[in-house]
């Protein structure tokens, strides 16, 4: 086994024919990094070769046939990539936060020995040693730290670099099978869920009243529904109040739940954690009430305020009612 | 079914957190410690699972500020054994060495499933479920929001985002990283935990330290600079009320458009 070069390794993803927006912003950050260690960028993307046409930026890219059509197996992930790392022997590997994310990185550091880092928003390559800029504790903090000048791993959050505007050119692609690994796995491949269709269309609204965990309990729903009936518009929410079983899965917004743009996010008593803002950063104006001035989603709103949303919303039924 | 739920205590998001004076950790002298939510979310599963299936529970983790507070809640929902690993644990403690002990004490436990919270926000190297399932050499899967056995397979549903969900048929022994449970964590009464302390014992087991490879240097630790976007509104509810109408009025999404 040779040591690692300085070549960076970014995991991509493939949904219907295309890289996702998060892959474009790991290869952007990716190209920063391969650059200033002299390395090549080698792309492994889960999906079909077709699509590695477009993964222009990366010298290389590795393909592994969609786990969109197999199944999703964590294992079969870490075992696949596993066998990348061990061949191509990278300096960084890049993956994005997310299931994918999560299931790989922790798993490959231990068994590479790998520094990592998660959580990442930005790195950077200081007299050959890795550094890393990751978000902690809901986004309330930021950590640099060195990753050393051995292997290292960086789980990078959606949404910190701008995605690469892919052109067409020449990259060499090779092509694996799953096969070999699927027959021998403790985690099979599994069986894909779409979300279930609903009456309410967050998506399509021009206006979300959102609601977090300030709420406090399901009683208090009420008051914010009121609000959002005044207005015509639906209540989104953020996870815990799903979680909670205070409104239904299609509500949730972020992450694992739907990405919205409305013309205006307002939202009360949600802290604006990074898989929340994931889901709304691009709405058109986002007013925020929460009553913790240091939370994070008034790092991102355009309007502010800090009172208790049980002292403001009333207000606001108020006027709409008119 | 015997399974081992790995919690831990962590800084409370809601309080004000502070950069210490060593500029690489919070300042955990006045900051307020809370049972990690994924955590309690991993509790809940297993609690369901022990009722569904039969079999123990028992919660591990690292001697830490109030984990006893955790151990003591999970006794009293109806974890049947509560374990404290001491050593030379202080500060921050990274992924890699929660990890390692916590695989340590594993190993030598009779088990079908670990579940441990999806992750901590404070999860600077990584998150603890791959962790633990590459050290034991146990296959793993996060972002778990339900399991169901049937013998020695477990069916488990992943979260794939976007409101995917997948779910895999598995074989056990597994280790999950759980994202949340068939249902919100139960309440237990305080007077129930105060019962529990009184009568239940929390096992010490001592770990020797040793070696659990590479970790991240913390440099420095800050709060972020405000983005200077958010025009923040002052004054009486009423007054505040006003000047967001005054918003969705602006973007036609309120008032002449009233009932969108
Ligand atoms: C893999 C993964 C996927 C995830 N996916 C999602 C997702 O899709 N969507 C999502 O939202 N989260 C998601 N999360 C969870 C996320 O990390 C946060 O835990 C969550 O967003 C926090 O929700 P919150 O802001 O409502 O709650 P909290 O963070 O608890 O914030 C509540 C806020 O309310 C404020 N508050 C309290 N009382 C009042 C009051 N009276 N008036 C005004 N403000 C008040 C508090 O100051 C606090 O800031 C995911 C996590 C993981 C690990
Ligand atoms: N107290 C401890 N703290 C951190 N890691 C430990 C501890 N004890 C054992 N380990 C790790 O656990 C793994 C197995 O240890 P053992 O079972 O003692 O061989 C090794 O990777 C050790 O480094």
């Amino acid at each position: 086994m040779s040591g690692p070069n300085n070549g960076v390794m970014v995991v991509l993803e493939a949904t219907a024919g295309r890289l996702s927006d998060v892959s474009l912003e790991l290869i952007s950050l990716g190209k920063d990094v391969a650059n200033s260690l002299g390395g090549p960028l080698v792309g492994v993307l889960i999906g079909a070769s077709d699509v590695a046409l477009t993964a222009v930026g990366c010298d290389i890219v590795d393909c592994y046939v969609d786990f969109g059509t197999i199944g999703y197996s964590s294992e079969m992930a870490v075992t696949a990539l596993s066998a990348r790392v061990e061949a191509i022997r990278p300096r960084l590997l890049l993956a994005p936060t997310g299931t994918l994310g999560l299931d790989l990185c922790s798993a490959l550091s231990v068994a590479f020995d790998a520094t990592l880092a998660s959580y990442v928003v930005g790195l950077s390559v200081d007299a050959g040693r890795i550094q890393a800029t990751s978000q902690l504790y809901g986004g309330k903090l930021l950590a640099d730290c060195d990753l050393g000048d051995g292997f290292a791993i960086a789980c990078v959050v959606p949404g910190s670099a701008v995605a690469l505007q892919l052109g067409v050119g020449d990259v060499e692609v090779s092509n694996h099978s799953l096969d070999a690994i699927v027959g021998s796995l403790a985690i099979e491949p599994g069986i894909r869920h779409e979300p279930e269709a609903s009456g309410v269309d967050i998506v399509a609204a021009e206006l979300l009243v959102s609601v977090g965990r300030g709420i406090g309990a399901s009683a208090n729903l009420e008051v914010v529904q009121e609000l959002a009936d005044a207005l015509g518009v639906p209540m989104s929410a953020s996870r815990p109040v799903i979680d909670q079983g205070w409104l239904p899965k299609p509500h949730q917004v972020g992450k694992s739940g739907k990405k919205v743009k409305p013309k205006v996010y307002l939202s009360f008593g949600i802290s604006g954690a990074p898989e929340h803002l994931e889901g709304m950063r691009q709405s058109e104006v986002i007013i925020a009430c929460n009553t913790d001035p240091n939370a994070p989603i008034f790092k991102v709103a355009h309007y502010g305020t800090t009172l208790d949303l049980f002292d403001l919303v009333p207000e606001l039924v108020e006027l709409v009612e008119g | 079914m015997n399974i081992i739920v790995a919690m831990r205590q962590l800084a409370d998001l809601v309080e004000e957190l502070e950069v210490d004076s060593s500029g690489t950790d919070i300042d955990r002298e006045f900051v307020k410690f809370v049972s990690n939510e994924w955590d309690e979310a991993a509790l809940e599963e297993a609690l369901c699972l022990k009722e569904a299936y039969g079999g123990t529970v028992t919660v591990v983790g690292i001697e830490e500020v109030d984990f006893h507070q955790t151990l003591h809640a999970a006794l009293a929902k109806g974890a049947d054994r509560a374990v404290e690993l001491t050593g030379d644990f202080e500060g921050w403690i990274p992924t890699r060495q929660r990890a390692a002990a916590l695989a340590w004490f594993i190993r030598e436990c009779d088990f079908d499933l670990v579940l441990t919270g999806v992750q901590a926000a404070d999860d600077l190297n990584g998150q603890l479920a791959g962790a633990i399932g590459a050290m034991l050499g146990v296959a793993h899967a996060s972002v778990v929001t339900n399991i169901s056995v049937e013998g020695s397979e477990a069916h488990i549903t992943q979260e794939l985002g976007g409101g995917v969900t997948s779910v895999s048929r598995a074989r056990l022994p597994l280790v999950l990283g759980v994202q949340s449970a068939r249902q919100a964590p139960r309440y237990v009464p305080i007077s129930r935990i105060r019962q529990v302390m009184a009568e239940a014992t929390i096992e010490k087991v001592p770990v020797t330290g040793e070696s659990f490879g590479n970790t991240p240097q913390v440099l420095r630790l800050y709060a972020p600079e405000a983005s200077g976007t958010a025009t923040m509104l002052e004054g009486k509810p009423k007054e505040v009320a006003s000047a967001i109408y005054d918003v969705l009025v602006a973007k036609g999404v309120a008032g002449s458009r009233k009932g969108n």
